[in-house]
């Protein structure tokens, strides 16, 4: 029954016949109609589905729709904000009046004319992976769950999952442009448990991006599923072994790829221009001062083909690019939405972000990096006494005010006279971002960027994210281990 | 008399229509949920509207069962429901059989009148997006004119959500439950900035929040509290790197007892990821500790007439005088653990039932707050923490934290940039004191409590 047909039947985003032009003209008309400086309309239909395998059985497969519409209105600086769940256009029409309370005097001009305006695609896939069939992703968790399995008897579970959704998205703003964009996304990850003589301990390991189902295919391959699998095995063994982690500042080396989430979390919120737009942030008034080691240049890359935080266009309506923000240690830029951009006089930079129709956009980022540096990554690590080095992490917590973060480590190791020794149980480092960066001492020739796994939150909203950095040598950062303590 | 409401009745009866459906298409068991609710949030900033967003929402999941096989679904399209379901019905076959994925046996399921709650409150719609900006406004103005140490605003946020939800099940080995539930919820927070002498900028806030409007704080206490937290932290820093006795302010012990939470969730324990697995009937907390989920509290932020499942809901004590009693189950853990069900399950739209707590509350002590401090030379008062530091496998715990040096009894200068670490098993096994005031604010509450000694690192 399944070998017949090479994909499910085709989504068909409901906006292919129902949201033209000349729709959007009279919703951004009635939008407008209480005054108002802009407004903006965001039509959502995202399928998606999730599977998982879990003592070698297909445990879940799950499967979602939504379907909206966001209407916004801009005066001065706030905003009014209204959704709907349905293409009826009297009720579209009730949710453009609603979020046009927000003005109050007169009306504004609508636009004359809406027209399509199209961009440059940076994820092209041949078949999204919610199109082909499911049994080709029950087979990729099959296929992950038996490399776990194999890979070491002391894997006492493994669980794998999937998850992936299509995104078909219309924009369409009072300037009188109208884009349209589908945006594939897919994550795969591996989670397990080893035991041994009563120790437990375990490891993940994921991927995915804006991509088909090609990407995990060959068994050999790096990042193949078996290879995930495997590595959730090599972690969680590694770590049956690990002991208490030091604590104190210390010099600590990152790995390269995942690293990026403390660039993410100690820099990167920061430089959201609604902070600075605000003066809330510790970068805010700081643009053309040092702010980072001379060795570091960061860009924020909405363009990074197929990459997890890749966007064709930003949900107001701005085409996705790549923004230097800092240049050899000077801040040159922040990231915005359209309101900070207006707020600092200049063009929008492909940051304005949401999670769904029901939120408004906010400036976010999209796939950032730490760019390459001159040094040689063994080199680095044999540089180094004392320290620790960071391979993968949980995640990390910025606090924008002071810029004080946390990043937490799941697979690390001690660095002694230049060499890894033991591994170290899970640890925080904490640090401060303006502090942080001034002291990366050492910079690799390594750089590379993460498998699309990050998932970013900020006032509630989740966008989907992309980090990179090759080898990084921070000269000072609280480890927050458990030994080394005086006694109070 | 029912007190239940017509648009609960009204969103029963369309979830029994669906799950019936589910069954005509060749389902063997449905199970419906349907959830609609209205959101108003107008976020103020230096005395202006920010944002104003209203929007209604209604959403439907869908769980059905044939041949011992399932799938999970869930849409916001109401255009081709019916289609919805038939696809949902035929998407069960991609599943494996697995014995222990059914509904729960028909004669756990709740009969006849649920518990009345009061989870609603009929002045909550009262409040319209004026008068929300109105509350916002007096907030953060009542915090900005606390001291002129408070120099800038995040804002203050007034958010109302109001919802109903019903959950219908139908299967052909008799179960069948319909029950419906409506809450109202309200909260006004207000963040205050302050610049320190370092260049940093110091941020707080404090917040009041209710289902019942007339419990919420006033706006002006709510602002004067957010602006004097935010000037306490004026000049905070690190300290060396010691080992001391950690006092947690509630709204950091919350975090912990939420940490705690997910280790004694039947799904950690049956997947083997929890460093309390087997641990059942031993100590695994100081004798101090007594944990309890209950979710028939009246008006409480957590509390639900039925569970996920339409279980009747029931309080658990989980932890008591720091002997683990029982895991929080739904169906499917307690059959993977060979046991029943303790009505733990929650449900949302978008997934499976799965464990969930309700008014998740570790009991107040007999120590009186104010003497939490009294006999620590030096040690350290946490306010929050922050970042991901847990293994719940190994219970190896760290994470970063804020709050204040204490010295001789007493607070003394603000820290920041540090973390704290202990493993989870030793560190609920050294509460040596637990504070006499319990806040009910929040659905995981605690009182504020002691821990003998954890690593602090600093500088």
């Amino acid at each position: 029954m399944i070998a017949t047909a090479p994909t499910a039947a085709p989504i068909v985003s409901p906006f292919h016949s129902v949201v033209d032009a000349a729709l959007a003209r009279r919703l951004l008309a009635i939008a407008l109609s209480h005054g108002g400086d802009y407004a903006d309309l965001f039509f959502e239909y995202r399928v998606g589905a999730d599977f998982s395998y879990e003592d070698e059985k297909v445990k879940t497969v799950g499967r979602g729709i939504t379907l909206g519409l966001g209407v916004r209105v801009i005066r001065g600086d706030a905003t009014g904000y209204a959704y709907c769940e349905e293409l009826d256009e009297r009720v579209m029409s009730e949710t453009a009046k609603t979020a046009a309370q927000i003005a109050s005097t007169g009306a504004s001009p609508g636009p004359t004319e809406v027209k399509p305006v199209l961009v440059p695609d940076f994820y092209p896939v041949a078949v999204p992976s919610i199109q082909e069939l499911p049994a080709a992703k029950l087979e990729l968790l099959r296929r992950a769950d038996r490399a776990a399995r194999a890979a070491d008897s002391r894997i006492t579970k493994v669980i794998c999952s999937f998850s992936e959704e299509l995104k078909s998205i219309v924009i369409a703003s009072a300037d009188g442009k109208l884009f349209r964009d589908e945006q594939p996304l897919m994550r795969f990850g591996v989670h397990v448990v080893a035991e041994q003589n009563g120790k437990r301990q375990n490891g993940s390991s994921g991927g995915g991006g804006r991509i088909g189902m090609r990407y995990f295919n060959s068994p050999d391959e790096v990042k193949s599923a078996e290879w995930h699998g495997r590595e959730a095995v090599r972690v969680a063994i590694a770590m049956l072994d690990a002991v208490e982690a030091p604590a104190g500042e210390m010099e600590v080396v990152l790995a390269p790829g995942d690293s990026g989430i403390l660039l993410h979390e100690a820099i990167g919120h920061g430089l959201e221009a609604d902070f600075n737009r605000k003066e809330t942030s510790n970068y805010s008034g700081k643009i053309g001062q040092r702010v980072a080691s001379p060795l570091c240049t960061v860009v924020d890359d909405g363009t990074t083909a197929h990459s997890r935080g890749a966007i064709n266009v930003d949900d107001e309506g701005n085409p996705g690019r790549r923004n230097v923000l800092i240049q050899d240690g000077i801040l040159v830029d922040y990231m915005h939405d359209w309101i900070s951009a207006r707020h600092f006089k200049r063009a929008p930079s492909g940051n304005g972000r949401r999670q769904s129709f029901r939120h408004n956009p906010l400036p976010r980022m999209t796939n950032t990096n730490l760019l390459a540096g001159p040094h040689d990554p063994e080199e680095i690590i044999r540089s180094t006494k004392r320290g620790v080095y960071a391979k993968r992490f949980s995640g990390g917590q910025v606090n924008i005010s002071n810029g004080d973060f946390v990043f937490s480590l799941t697979e690390s190791y001690l660095i002694e006279d230049g060499k890894l020794t033991s591994p170290l149980k899970g640890v925080n480092l904490i640090g401060n971002g303006p502090d942080v960066l001034t002291k990366v001492s050492m910079l690799g020739h390594d750089f590379e960027i993460s498998d699309g796994i990050w998932t970013c939150g900020k006032d509630g909203q989740s966008v989907p994210v992309g980090v990179g950095t090759p080898t990084v040598k921070i000269s000072a950062i609280t480890v927050g281990g458990t030994v080394g303590g005086t006694k109070a | 008399m029912s007190t239940q409401h017509e648009s609960i009745e009204k969103l029963k009866s369309e979830a029994l229509r669906v799950a019936r459906r589910a069954l005509a298409a060749g389902a063997e068991a449905a199970e419906v949920l349907i959830a609609e609710g209205r959101e108003l949030e107008v976020k103020v900033r230096l005395g202006e509207a920010e944002l104003v967003q209203e929007a209604g929402s209604r959403a439907l999941g869908l769980r059905v069962f044939r041949d011992r096989r399932s799938a999970v679904t869930y849409t916001s399209d109401f255009r081709t429901l019916d289609r919805f379901v038939d696809d949902t019905v035929e998407l069960a076959k991609l599943s494996e059989p697995d014995e222990l994925n059914t509904l729960p046996d028909a004669d756990l399921l709740a009969k006849g009148e649920l518990p009345e709650l009061e989870l609603w409150d009929d002045k909550a719609l009262d409040t319209s997006a004026h008068d929300a900006q109105r509350l916002a406004i007096e907030g953060e103005k009542a915090a900005r004119g606390y001291s002129p140490k408070i120099t800038n605003s995040e804002g203050a946020t007034y958010s109302r959500n109001v919802g109903a939800r019903a959950l219908a099940i139908l299967g052909r080995n008799g179960q069948e439950f319909a029950g419906g539930t409506r809450g109202t919820y309200q909260s006004l927070v207000v963040e205050p900035i302050a610049d320190d002498a370092d260049g940093k900028k110091r941020n707080g806030y404090w917040w009041t929040g209710s289902r019942f409007v007339n419990q919420l704080d006033s706006a002006e206490s709510v602002g004067r509290e957010a602006a004097r937290r935010t000037i306490a932290k004026l000049g905070a820093g690190k300290i060396p790197t010691a080992t001391l006795p950690v006092v947690f302010d509630p709204d950091a012990g919350r975090a912990l007892l939420g940490t705690l939470f997910g280790v004694l969730s039947g799904g950690s324990i049956y997947r083997r990821s929890s460093y309390l697995l087997d641990r059942e009937g031993t100590e695994v907390a100081s004798s101090l500790v007594n944990i309890v989920d209950d979710p028939l509290i009246p008006r409480a932020p957590g509390s639900r007439p039925f569970d996920g499942e339409g279980l009747p809901s029931r309080k658990n004590v989980i932890i008591e005088n720091g002997k683990l009693l029982t895991y929080l189950l739904d169906t499917y853990s307690a059959r993977k653990l060979g046991r029943k069900s303790n009505g733990c399950a929650g449900r949302g739209i978008g997934g499976s039932p799965h464990v969930t707590s309700s008014n998740f509350i570790m009991q107040a002590g007999t120590t009186p707050t104010a003497n939490l401090l009294n006999g620590i030379a030096r040690g350290l008062y946490v306010t929050d923490m922050m970042g991901f530091g847990f293994n719940a496998t190994t219970g190896d715990f760290s994470r970063g934290a804020n709050g204040f040096l204490i010295e001789n009894g007493a607070l003394g200068q603000p820290v920041s940039e540090v973390t704290i670490s202990l493993n989870f098993d030793d560190l609920w096994k050294s509460i040596d004191a637990v504070g006499d005031v319990l806040d009910l604010r929040t659905s995981t509450a605690c009182p504020a409590f002691r821990v003998a000694k954890m690593t602090i690192a600093g500088k």
